[in-house]
């Protein structure tokens, strides 16, 4: 009795002695900063001393008040600005990576073709390139008279200069079908607006200069998303697709009541994933345009960075944070309602993915 | 009679569609990257006035030697010093982590487990205001600890070490307890020798996580001796050269930083492919 309890209290102390560098890095470096945080969000704190000092001035929800409240002029616009480019830029990237992944993934997964291992190689290697290393070449890629330009050409197109180009793709949408002019904007939109921008600002679309980081952003996290719908489809057995086609299912039948039905757990895991990497998207904006040109690469992580860094205005930059937390959170979740229906399982299959990644190692290697 | 040929033909047409969609995407991936190479090997006038021509004309080492006349070798070798403290810390302490939760019983190991998956939830970005704050709080703001030190647990690395833990046999731990061994000694001979397939993964997210990582520098210093290959390059493109862009240098720069991760992607691709999908988490 009094061993077992002695081996108790042995593995308790071991327990917590194993698990307390872990608690400390991130109790230090992530919960106490954010606690951090979310009083300088209350505070005019200017960057110098301690943001704790008597003389840092508490003003409530001020800082909150400027990004959206009618007395935030500039600091508004700006934040709507941003948040109305990473919104287009989350509406074209989620869905292109995701559709190209899984298109990737269905082709690399026909048994008949060969040399898939390259190609696979292939397609998940930008992935795990440094994205300041990536940017460099993609500055170098659609500079001006670069090589997208050049190749533009061969079709007798005339390609922008893509990173000094500030219109919006809606804006030159509707241009090019005659319902407005972009010189001229309709006086309808000009006029009225809504939370500091105007109505065509907000019609604007991504920039031509985000399109490219659109591009640059499905073409890097395209590969790893691929890795996930292949995994998955390696777990279908071949025998349900057969019995499927034997029972009449056409190629496509097929496809629609078995394949994505089997495939909705990965495709909420990757949605999930590419909306939360969609909204902090920095990296790329930090090294190619810095918000430029015309403000149409602002993200709200950049936003915040600059804002905090560059113009000593820690609070409203807190403030911001926080906003595009909640931001992402609501996304989160209205994402996961939207794949409620059905099943718990969906939930937790994706759960398990890491668990099933690793426990088909163990099979293998650890015994 | 005629039905076979047709089912041939069909065949041979899919084939030849998913054979001309790889190598299409291949192209697209990979070309960036030979663009890459080729034009780190030009001069500044061929790689503007030639951007597509796969041949350095003339073949230069210009674009290196006035790379080194930066700061790109102490950027290097603080990369390296800081990838190997954050991996070395990653795989030592998450292994430790999660072999607790995976294994050893205590009060409150479900509470810290679900602490552990609420900070995997935190979006890393709006965590960079936040570190400078308690970084310039404990006075190690602008220091090689402010490079290191957040970076050494990473929530998703225990997480997988926990999942890889609770696939060994308890049998195992159970034969070394009899013997008298200690937790520790358990952990650290038996298990951990075991695990080398988890190790090893976390080896290589760590290395590449923290060899790519750019915010996290960015808000941890300022002096340009602590500058990492990240932050140093990314300098480069904002005039750090001197009036106009140097693209063979940019390039160059790429070229050198994407080798180490290259090197290593290629050797322990299997484990990365295994364990990528923890790091996918930024974008």
């Amino acid at each position: 009795m009094s061993r077992t309890s002695s081996i108790r209290a042995g593995q308790a102390r071991a327990g917590w002695l194993f698990v307390s560098p872990t608690l400390v890095v991130l109790g230090l470096f992530l919960a106490v900063p954010v606690l951090m945080a979310l009083w300088v969000s209350f505070t005019d704190w200017n960057g110098r001393g301690s943001p704790f000092a008597s003389g840092v001035g508490f003003v409530g929800a001020d800082n909150y008040r400027e990004l959206v409240g009618e007395q935030g002029g500039l600091t508004r616009a700006d934040f709507m600005t941003s948040l109305r480019n990473n919104f287009y830029y989350v509406l074209l990237v989620v869905p292109l990576q995701t559709a190209l992944a899984l298109f990737l993934a269905l082709v690399l997964n026909q048994k008949m073709l060969k040399a898939v291992g390259f190609f696979r190689t292939a397609f998940y290697f930008p992935s795990v390139v440094s994205s300041v290393a990536i940017s460099l070449v993609f500055l170098f890629l659609f500079t001006g008279g670069g090589v997208v330009n050049t190749m533009l050409g061969w079709v007798g197109l005339d390609g922008p200069t893509w990173f000094n180009d500030s219109r919006g793709l809606l804006h030159l949408l509707g241009d090019g079908l005659g319902l407005w002019s972009i010189s001229d904007p309709p006086s309808g939109l000009v006029d009225g607006g809504v939370l500091g921008l105007t109505w065509w600002q907000w019609l604007s679309g991504p920039s031509v200069a985000l399109s490219v980081i659109i591009f640059l952003v499905v073409w890097t996290t395209t590969g790893t998303f691929m890795l996930m719908f292949l995994a998955a489809l390696q777990d279908l057995p071949v025998e349900v697709e057969e019995a499927a086609m034997i029972d009449g299912a056409g190629r496509w039948g097929v496809f629609r009541n078995v394949t994505l039905p089997h495939l909705r757990p990965t495709m909420l895991l990757v949605t999930t994933l590419g909306l939360i990497g969609t909204w902090q998207v920095f990296d790329q904006v930090y090294v190619m345009t810095q918000g430029g040109p015309g403000k149409t690469t602002l993200t709200p992580a950049f936003l915040s960075y600059f804002y905090a860094f560059e113009n000593q205005k820690w609070g409203v930059a807190a403030a911001m944070a926080f906003v595009l937390f909640l931001i992402i959170f609501a996304m989160a979740s209205f994402q996961r309602w939207l794949f409620r229906d059905k099943d718990q399982p969906s939930a937790r299959r994706a759960r398990d993915f890491f668990a099933r990644q690793q426990g088909s190692h163990s099979g293998t290697e650890a015994v | 009679m005629s039905a076979k040929p047709m089912v041939r033909n069909r065949t041979a047409a899919l084939l030849f569609a998913g054979y001309a969609v790889l190598v299409v995407f291949s192209f697209i991936y990979l070309f960036p990257f030979v663009v890459q190479v080729t034009t780190s090997f030009k001069t500044n006038s061929d790689a503007v006035a030639h951007p597509l021509s796969p041949i350095a004309d003339p073949f230069t080492l210009d674009a290196f030697r006035r790379l080194f006349d930066t700061d790109f070798s102490l950027w290097f070798l603080n990369s390296v010093v800081v990838t190997l403290l954050v991996t070395a810390g990653r795989v030592l302490l998450d292994s430790l982590a999660g072999y607790a939760l995976a294994r050893i019983r205590f009060r409150g190991r479900g509470a810290v487990f679900t602490a552990i998956l609420a900070v995997m939830a935190v979006p890393g970005v709006i965590l960079l205001i936040p570190k400078f704050l308690v970084l310039n709080y404990l006075g190690i703001y602008d220091t090689y600890p402010a490079l290191v030190l957040p970076l050494l647990v990473d929530a998703a690395g225990v997480f997988i070490m926990k999942q890889f833990f609770e696939t060994i046999p308890e049998s195992v731990e159970e034969a070394a307890r009899i013997d008298g061994a200690s937790t520790f000694r358990i952990f650290w001979s038996v298990v951990l020798p075991m695990s080398r397939p988890a190790v090893i993964t976390i080896t290589i997210l760590s290395f590449q996580g923290s060899w790519n990582e750019l915010p996290h520098y960015i808000v941890a210093s300022q002096s340009p001796e602590l500058f990492t290959l990240t932050k140093g390059v990314a300098t480069l493109t904002s005039g750090q050269l001197g009036s106009g862009q140097q693209y063979p240098i940019t390039m160059a720069a790429a070229l050198l930083m994407t080798i180490p991760v290259a090197l290593v992607f290629f050797v322990f691709q299997k484990y990365l492919v295994r364990g990528g999908t923890a790091g996918a988490v930024k974008g």
